[in-house]
């Protein structure tokens, strides 16, 4: 049986994705969660990189769990500094009494400095990698204020262009109908670079491949790049 | 022929005409649009470097890609620093659109940059294009090229009638010589792209090569033609001309290594002919081969001028001829109808039908009705 994690190199690349905006959609199905794991702990393992990680489906004790038994202590990370871990709670506090924007507007501004705080210390400037788990929670956090997600989403995205970072961010596709006007989705994949889709497999379930995952790759970038392909999701 | 479209671009307006525009539509079935409009950001600037075209600067609105992106993409277009820096002047309303980013140190590094931190105050933003465009010269005649990056942002912080305002009132400025702008059909309903069809002289939408109906779902099937679409697509364009005829054309847009190259395919009235033409089981037009052996068949009852002169009737027919064939006479107040004469000279036993045309016009076997202009 294949490394998934060697097909997800070969899919986005050997390295995690450095100044790009990658979208990954999953769906109730076939969760697109380990995908996300898996990131982290290749963004963690490189030498002079950070992550900012806004979790707001799990607390830290769920990743520790799971990072811990790939190999990887985000307790030990987040000492170092290395892992700036942001809960549901950091959101709620900035929305608490004030308007929505000012609640999505303060936890931009804590992404900041904390990029900021890893970019200084860094004097060969390493990347820094923005997580969100997952994007429809956040959502739901902004009262369904679509606008002033896709804002936050920007606002994220601006980090990719002045200091290569890279933001990663997990969604659930099925939770936006595509017969719905359009809406958070179609902006959030006209943003992103890469979008990986998890999906089960058309043909139904099999006993040891649980679905596939789809590489879009839409980069407007001038370095080569691989192209949109198709991998089975060995689990 | 996007030649066409940047040359109506780079001759911008004439006397007493609004400045013309382009909107790029791609949806994410074929999200190449940006591609093309880099092509004609470069391809602008190099004509405005060299004086060829009216304008005299490029101002540029980025909504999507930021500022530095910009200033890549033309130095890797081979353009130097003091080229850029003369023709060019760029609106970030990319890094600070709404004013979350509390911290001020980060504006002023560049003279090319202008940052906007509300992009919600379009009457703001259209003073803020004016301002960049007049420090391209301070005279009256000298206009510069507008580009906004992505309407579909806009549109996300302004309502569309203030968009649309934005945009009529930049087409009609004395400063401006023309503009262009991308937006994603596919974020908006039809009636919203519509509308900025309306203020446009010029639609390009970009369309996928092949028809993926369930890319939305997830199941790309074919991933082939997913990858082929990222790397071309369909490039048809609606030019309104000022006498009001509208002029179709599609391109093929190919996406290379940092450049894009269109290439024509199959004149667009062919495919509109093969697209109109309805699917049925019998065919509806000849073959040029088939209308070559039709006109070979010979046709039982036409005289085939064997020694004698192939006659056409032509409605006046000589005395001397009608004397000839008294039929004629009795019958040639109809026109159109079909004349049978017994020709009874020296064939009288046999019996024999004469079959005159009524004009070479019509068809040997044609169905059409001879009596069709009859009014009784």
């Amino acid at each position: 049986m294949a490394e998934p994690g060697d097909l997800l190199a070969e899919a986005i690349g050997h390295s995690p994705p450095v100044g790009r905006v990658v979208l990954i959609g999953d769906c109730v199905e076939i969760s697109g969660a380990f995908l996300l794991h898996l990131l982290l702990k290749r963004c963690l393992s490189l030498d002079s990189s950070s992550v900012v990680f806004i979790a707001l489906s799990h607390p830290f004790s769920h990743y520790d769990r799971i990072l811990r038994k790939m190999g990887c202590n985000l307790s030990v990370q987040r000492k170092n500094e290395k892992l700036h871990f942001l809960g549901l709670q950091d959101f709620s506090a900035g929305c608490k009494g004030n308007s929505i924007d000012h609640g999505f507007c303060k936890l931009y501004n804590e992404i900041r400095k904390a990029v900021e705080a890893a970019r200084s210390k860094e004097i060969k400037a390493g990347c820094v990698f923005i997580m969100i788990d997952d994007l429809s929670l956040l959502e739901i956090a902004g009262d369904g204020s679509d606008n002033d997600v896709l804002d936050f989403v920007h606002y994220c995205a601006t980090f990719t262009s002045k200091m290569d970072c890279s933001l990663i961010i997990l969604n659930h596709d099925d939770v936006y109908s595509s017969e719905e006007a359009p809406g958070l989705l179609t902006h959030l994949q006209h943003i992103s670079d890469i979008e990986i889709k998890a999906a089960p497999l058309n043909t139904g379930l099999a006993a040891d491949v649980h679905g596939q995952f789809l590489s879009l790759n839409s980069e407007i970038h001038s370095e080569p790049v691989n192209g949109n392909t198709l991998y089975p999701l060995l689990l | 022929m996007a030649e066409a479209v940047l040359r109506s671009l780079r001759d911008g307006c004439l006397e007493g005409e609004h400045a013309p525009a382009l909107s790029l539509q791609d949806s994410l079935l074929s999200p190449l649009a940006s591609h093309a409009l880099h092509h004609f950001l470069t391809s602008l600037l190099s004509l405005v470097a060299n004086g060829k075209s009216q304008s005299r600067g490029i101002v540029l609105v980025a909504f999507d890609r930021s500022p530095s992106f910009y200033l890549d993409l033309f130095k890797r277009a081979g353009f130097d620093t003091s080229t850029v820096d003369k023709g060019t002047r760029i609106l970030d309303c990319y890094t600070d659109p709404v004013g979350w980013n509390d911290a001020v140190h980060q504006s002023g590094q560049n003279s090319l940059i202008t940052l906007v931190k509300n992009v919600k105050d379009v009457d703001k933003l259209l003073c803020s294009i004016v301002d960049l465009a007049k420090e391209f010269g301070g005279e009256e005649k000298e206009r510069v090229v507008v580009a906004i990056d992505s309407v579909s942002h806009m549109l996300r912080h302004a309502p569309l009638s203030s968009v649309l305002r934005l945009l009529s009132n930049l087409r009609c400025h004395e400063k401006i010589s023309s503009l262009f702008w991308l937006i994603h059909t596919d974020l908006h309903e039809p009636k919203v792209v519509g509308s900025f069809e309306y203020i446009s002289t010029m639609v390009a939408s970009l369309e996928p090569i092949v028809q993926l109906p369930d890319y939305a779902n997830g199941n790309s099937g074919n991933i082939t033609s997913l990858e082929e679409n990222y790397s071309k697509a369909k490039f048809n364009v609606r030019l309104k001309r000022r006498n009001g005829r509208v002029k179709l054309f599609c391109e093929e847009l190919l996406i290379e290594q940092d450049s894009v190259k269109f290439s024509s395919v199959p004149s667009i009235s062919s495919v509109v002919t093969q697209n109109l033409i309805p699917k049925v089981q019998f065919n509806l037009q000849l073959s040029d081969k088939e209308r070559m052996d039709r006109a070979n068949v010979v046709l039982p009852f036409e005289h085939q001028g064997d020694g004698r002169n192939i006659e056409i009737y032509d409605g006046r027919r000589s005395l001397g001829e009608s004397e000839k064939d008294p039929s004629s006479t009795k019958t040639g107040g109809l026109s159109g109808q079909n004349k049978l004469s017994n020709n009874n000279n020296n064939q009288s036993e046999r019996g024999e039908i004469h079959y005159i045309r009524d004009s070479d016009d019509e068809q040997a076997d044609s169905d059409e009705d001879p009596d069709d202009d009859l009014d009784i």
